[in-house]
């Protein structure tokens, strides 16, 4: 019967109905009326540009919380700029393309990072692009549902998993399997390859990229379970209609749809291999050098950043690192406007929400 | 093109379909593999020492790890009381002043890349505003850089939930003379509880197993956590430090730490995704 009383104000009110409520003759029903058309008379008419001040408070303090948001990140900018001057005008643009890294004189060049950062990257879409699709297909067409909401769940809790279990399963348990039983045998296939050339260590490029690929999969995966489930189902059953087979229908009309998305969620997990730290820090080997064997030890850019950051000792150490990191920040923000560009144009091509 | 026969076309279907279950069903055996490995491991290392005693130098057994699960425990709370006040803020921005406006469309697209930044350069930001003026490296520097990790997970989500409100809640509220602040924090909130703790929940999740931005902001310390004005201890860092060295024993506590984390990330995510799945409308 009451409405919910704000505040103070209830009060007041509580008194103004119970004041209507002697009069004789009213009804409670009355007396309701009366109690709102005595709150809402006693205001003033709302006249068109007024604002409750504790409006205007809370606009600004919202606006301001969000004014925060974009500081952070041209603070992010600026600081990484700021602070890498010094190397950049010491090394220039040959930073990118030196090989060098010693601390002890002074030389530092990006290049065995870039590159590790580069091949790791390749390596983990191409092991978690494929797989990602055929799994997302699994998931879409071919499981019954009970199946396939467990195995999604699974996939899930593969991305909810720290990134640093994976550096402590990589070192631990992944690498040493990969030394004893799978580089041996990637040596024996391809023997005059430089690709699988070199000891078979276990940790290096190869279980690192590998390791990356598990970790970007279930990202991928999600985007491109939702690009396959945006197809329309008018034209799938056109498919079946026809004859054809589970996969022939997919083939044809679902990847077909679905390309343009499924490429966009590889860039997207592009961005984050590209800034993956701990898991890759584990098991990459640390070592500045460019080799053409996968089985060598390498370095990403976040890898040399997290090992050396604490030790760098003197400005031009510490501003190169910093520099690295601005390398970082723009690849990452490189694929990610690629990856939104894209993934914007799917929204005007097939009208769906991603 | 030469038709496919009839034997060729299903069993090329059939084929597709075991592939695609392999594939699956190979990932979901590293996923139980890396439990597995983490649940065996980390559980030789857990005992009644590990959650009450300080570290040890490496070769002296006893010892444990609690500073470093305190430590972890009051920087994720500092994250949490600094990165979710502001992310609500910033998506009720979103969802009821700004809309479609420029400064929000601004907004959006900044959540899109913050949140896409790699978490060892926010650690490297904070580095440069709290640590470097101060000399000092310290457990604040720590909780702002994972509060500034959770700020657009929190901000997306925010905006989402508060968008899926019908319309007509707010201008039933609104047209009970209610100011708009009580309309969104009283009304709009209450009808998207169950969402929003799921965000935040999932959002606490996931700082609280991050390692790189705390590398160089809070660093680590063989010391009860004090004020958090000094280096704090917490477990991800220590899981570094140690899994890195060359120790057997301390590689042990690593793993215990590990299990730790693990089972905490895991059960608040899995919490959240279930618990409160039911109470939504």
């Amino acid at each position: 019967m009451f409405l919910y009383p704000f505040g103070h104000r209830a009060i007041s009110r509580l008194k103004t109905f119970f004041s209507i409520r002697r009069e004789p003759g009213l009804s409670p029903n009355a007396a309701l009326y009366l109690l709102v058309w005595d709150s809402v008379s006693k205001k003033q008419p709302a006249q068109p540009g007024t604002v409750v001040r504790g409006d205007m408070l809370f606009r600004w303090l919202t606006a301001i919380c969000a004014a925060i948001v974009i500081l952070v990140v041209a603070g992010i900018a600026l600081q990484l700029g700021v602070h890498s001057e010094l190397s950049l005008k010491r090394f220039g643009l040959g930073f990118l393309t030196s090989r060098a890294w010693n601390p002890v004189i002074g030389e530092f060049g990006a290049a065995s990072s870039i590159y590790g950062t580069l091949i790791t990257t390749v390596i983990a879409m191409l092991l978690a692009g494929p797989a990602a699709l055929v799994i997302a297909l699994f998931l879409v067409e071919l499981a019954p549902p009970a199946i396939s909401r467990i195995v999604g769940i699974g996939i899930e809790l593969l991305a909810a998993i720290p990134s640093i279990i994976y550096g402590m399963w990589g070192l631990f348990v992944f690498a040493p399997f990969m030394a004893d039983h799978v580089q041996p045998s990637l040596a024996k296939i391809a023997p005059n390859l430089p690709l699988f050339s070199g000891p078979p260590m276990g940790i290096g490029i190869l279980s690192a990229g590998i390791i990356l690929a598990i970790m970007v999969l279930p990202f991928v995966c999600a985007i491109t379970r939702e690009v396959f489930m945006m197809v329309p189902d008018v034209v799938k059953e056109a498919a079946y209609g026809m004859g054809a087979t589970t996969w022939e229908a997919t083939r044809k009309v679902t990847m077909r749809y679905g390309l343009h998305g499924i490429i966009g969620a590889m860039f997207l997990g592009l961005g984050r291999a590209v800034g993956e730290t701990m898991a890759v820090t584990f098991v990459i080997g640390n070592s500045h050098s460019i080799s053409a064997s996968l089985f060598s030890p390498g370095n990403t850019i976040a890898s040399t950043l997290a090992n050396e950051f604490t030790e760098a000792s003197e400005p031009l150490y510490l501003s190169a690192l910093i520099e690295l990191g601005l390398v970082l920040v723009l690849m990452s923000l490189v694929v990610q406007t690629i990856a939104h560009l894209w993934l914007g144009s799917i929204r005007r091509k097939i009208g769906g929400g991603l | 093109m030469k038709p496919r026969t009839l034997t060729v076309r299903t069993s090329l279907n059939r084929l597709v379909m075991l592939i695609s279950a392999a594939v699956s069903g190979l990932f979901l055996f590293v996923l139980a593999w890396v439990l597995y490995e983490v649940a065996v491991r980390g559980a030789a290392a857990l005992n009644w020492s590990f959650f009450t005693k300080l570290p040890v130098p490496p070769g002296i057994t006893g010892g444990g790890l609690a500073n470093a699960i305190i430590g972890t425990l009051m920087i994720t709370i500092l994250a949490t009381l600094i990165g979710v006040p502001i992310g609500i803020l910033a998506g009720v921005y979103l969802a009821e002043f700004g809309q479609e406006g420029r400064f929000a469309n601004i907004l959006r697209f900044t959540c899109n890349v913050l949140m896409g930044t790699p978490s060892i350069i926010i650690g490297l930001f904070v580095y440069t505003i709290l640590v470097v003026p101060f000399h000092r490296f310290s457990g604040y520097a720590g909780a702002v850089a994972l509060a500034i990790l959770m700020l657009p997970v929190v901000t997306k989500t925010t905006e989402d939930i508060l968008k899926l409100v019908p319309n007509t809640l707010r201008e039933s509220a609104l047209a009970l003379a209610a100011p708009r602040w009580k309309v969104t924090l009283g009304i709009v909130f209450r009808a998207g509880k169950s969402g929003l703790l799921t965000g935040i929940l999932l959002a606490i999740a996931r700082i609280s197993g991050e390692t790189a931005p705390l590398l160089f902001t809070a660093l680590n310390s063989s010391y009860w956590p004090g004020w958090l004005k000094q280096p704090t201890a917490n477990l991800t860092v220590t899981i570094f430090n140690y899994a890195m060295s060359p120790y057997a024993d301390w590689q042990q506590k690593a793993w215990g730490a590990s299990l730790l984390i693990t089972i905490s990330v895991l059960f608040v995510t899995i919490f959240a995704r279930l618990a409160l799945k039911g109470a939504k409308k």
